[in-house]
């Protein structure tokens, strides 16, 4: 692996919540694998897609992230650092760095609190304004960076006077004000009305151009990562599946499961006609972690290689292109 | 939307003005503070002052002089009465506030932190729940020195119980929602978090739970003093019943001495009970019906918010 300029990376992440009961007398021998060796780089001033269905560990990987949860094995690597265990004053430094957006701006400001009072919170603490003058314009800069024009207008409101995309703002503001190198956006626009989502998702684009800003754009909706990311990293039961340029993937999916996502996508043009793959049954249980290659229950594509061996990420042609599927690591070659 | 999603007390009061059994409380505790605060202008007499007293003026029925009557040593009942307000709601203000702080305390943390400090302070809390208040009470009192200032602490210290559950469970919910995460997110520590977006949302809950908690430190006081554990220099409403009772105030059928007290001690505590519950109809969402469900209750509270 080179050593290139990556602000994030991740090495073989996993995370396993107990399943079952819990206390004195539960003896854990089931766990829930919400993270199960994800490695996976963030480069600078890159927009980054995790698309994934529901559940397949893309929050809890951002909480990960953030420190919120400890891995239970592997490293999270910033700028080169270590930073996967780190001291309460070490993971506040980490905090100034890597900011979250959260899904549900309706939920993610407290009712309570002025806007105002909201995005000058993380100044106050990391005590990172000398005086009132200068937090109060660090304030205005984050709400105007943020597209909250002029932003004296929004100080005093409470959130329950704004609209969700003026709210996902307030967020934004909120996580701008610390002037982060990594942004962590978890859905940021699925709770929004669709004419708002293109706003938010322009708003994230326009941040990493002017502050070289990294962005972490978790979704389930591949159409999203199309419209704005550099890559894209597919996920599949805690694993990364499929990893690429953006257009790469999306044009030539190699990874049968993100040939399923795309299939399902609407296309608008209504004599085109395409063949949609309908992926069969549940996604599995991520306690029983299926044998072999974890998408074989549901794939279209299995052979009998699959219901044995689990792939690795593979080259797909001469790019970046990967993924982690027999017919592309030679599948066709033992038979 | 449910109440509590803008829990201001802006909101708070606006709703409460629709809500009779919280107005009716307030102005009954408010009627009571008044007169406990303004005792030595309202008083007829002075209880304290010292009398000359003859045989007639023992339990001397009501008249022009003593309206509300005499008690057994000859001083007036209204103003003995009047002057009562004063020990009962000192009791019942500054016990409750002792039972908040404590039961508030226990419950935020114990919510907030979980796992084994919830474990902890709520077996603790659990053990306090199923003692008997009141035998515990009479031996502490019995124990100390009957003094306002120990029947004070001893109702505090026994009856944070239900603010600590009650706030605890709040606190579960407040939480979980997602301001506290993003809290988390930007590094607030477990101080700033609780005091900044548990706190202020836990809070009006908590001035519902100490209006109820000031009756029930009323009515615990009332029960000490009648019980002879009281100080019996302060005279509450209590007191007064305990001496017309043992005194022989029933066999001399001066009810005047018995039913004033009595009397004070339901209207003060109806009062905070009113008040309490109303308020706890504003905040709690919980009693609300859904607002999707089809109950007469619904029916009936949109027909009544349309009348201007």
């Amino acid at each position: 692996m080179s050593e290139t300029a990556a602000v994030l990376e991740l090495r073989n992440l996993r995370k396993l919540f107990p399943a079952g009961r819990s206390g004195i007398w539960a003896r854990t021998s089931e766990f829930v694998h919400a993270l199960d060796g994800v490695d996976l780089r963030l480069e600078k001033g890159e927009i980054l897609a995790l698309a994934g269905e529901s559940g397949c560990g893309k929050s809890t990987l951002a909480l990960t992230l953030m420190g919120l949860e400890k891995p239970t094995q592997g490293t999270i690597w910033f700028e080169g650092e270590d930073v996967t265990r780190q001291s309460r004053a070490g993971r506040q430094r980490l905090c100034r760095q890597i900011q979250m957006v959260f899904q549900d701006p309706y939920e993610s400001l407290n009712p309570l609190m002025t806007i105002g009072e909201i995005v000058a919170e993380p100044l106050d603490v990391h005590r990172l304004a000398q005086n009132r003058e200068e937090r109060r314009g660090r304030v205005e800069k984050a709400l105007e960076e943020a597209g909250l024009k002029p932003a004296h207008i929004f100080m005093n409101r409470l959130p329950h006077e704004l609209s969700g995309g003026q709210r996902q703002r307030v967020v934004i503001a909120a996580a701008l004000v610390l002037e982060p190198e990594v942004l962590l956006a978890d859905e940021p626009v699925s709770m929004l009305d669709v004419s708002i989502r293109a706003e938010i998702l322009n708003l994230l684009a326009e941040l990493r151009e002017r502050r070289g800003i990294s962005v972490l754009l978790i979704t389930h909706d591949l159409a999203t990562s199309a419209y704005l990311a550099d890559r894209v990293a597919v996920m599949y039961l805690g694993r990364i599946v499929e990893l690429g340029e953006t257009q790469a993937v999306l044009e030539s999916p190699a990874h049968p499961y993100t040939q399923a996502l795309l299939s399902v996508i609407p296309v608008p043009n209504p004599r085109k006609r395409r063949e949609r793959i309908i992926l069969q049954g549940q996604p599995p249980n991520p306690v029983h972690v299926p044998a072999g290659c974890r998408f074989h229950p549901r794939c279209p594509k299995v052979m009998e290689r699959c219901r044995v061996e689990d792939p690795v990420l593979a080259a797909v042609g001469a790019g970046s292109h990967q993924a982690a599927c027999w017919l592309v690591s030679g599948g066709g070659s033992d038979e | 939307m449910s109440a509590v999603t803008t829990t201001s007390f802006g909101t708070i009061w606006r709703s409460a003005r629709r809500n009779w059994m919280a107005l009716a409380g307030l102005s009954m505790l408010a009627a009571a503070v008044i007169v406990a605060v303004f005792a030595p202008l309202i008083a007829p007499y002075d209880p304290k002052a010292d009398l000359k007293v003859s045989i007639d003026d023992i339990y001397a029925p009501p008249s022009a002089a003593h309206w509300l009557g005499t008690d057994d040593a000859g001083r007036d009942v209204l103003s003995n009465f009047i002057y009562g307000a004063r020990v009962s709601l000192i009791v019942g203000f500054f016990a409750s506030f002792i039972s908040v702080f404590i039961g508030g305390t226990i419950g935020i943390t114990a919510g907030y932190f979980g796992g084994r400090v919830e474990n902890i302070l709520m077996r603790i809390t659990d053990i306090m729940l199923v003692i008997p208040d009141l035998p515990l009470a009479v031996v502490l009192v019995a124990l100390t020195k009957p003094s306002l200032m120990n029947i004070i602490l001893v109702i505090g210290l026994l009856g944070w119980t239900g603010t600590a559950r009650l706030v605890r469970s709040q606190t579960l919910s407040v939480k979980e929602r997602k301001f506290v995460l993003r809290a988390k997110a930007i590094g607030c520590g477990h101080f700033h978090i609780l005091r900044r977006h548990i706190f202020p949302l836990v809070l009006p809950l908590l001035v519902a739970n100490t209006v109820l908690v000031i009756s029930l430190a009323i009515l615990e006081e009332s029960t000490l003093s009648f019980l002879g554990l009281a100080d019996p220099t302060t005279l509450s409403w209590g007191q007064m019943l305990n001496f017309a009772f043992t005194r022989g105030g029933v066999s001399a059928g001066a009810w005047w001495a018995l039913i004033m007290p009595g009397l004070g001690i339901v209207w003060v505590v109806l009062g905070c009970t009113l008040l309490g519950q109303g308020l706890e109809q504003v905040l709690n969402p919980r009693l609300e019906w859904h607002h999707l469900s089809v109950g007469p209750k619904m029916v009936a509270r949109g027909a009544k918010e349309e009348r201007p």
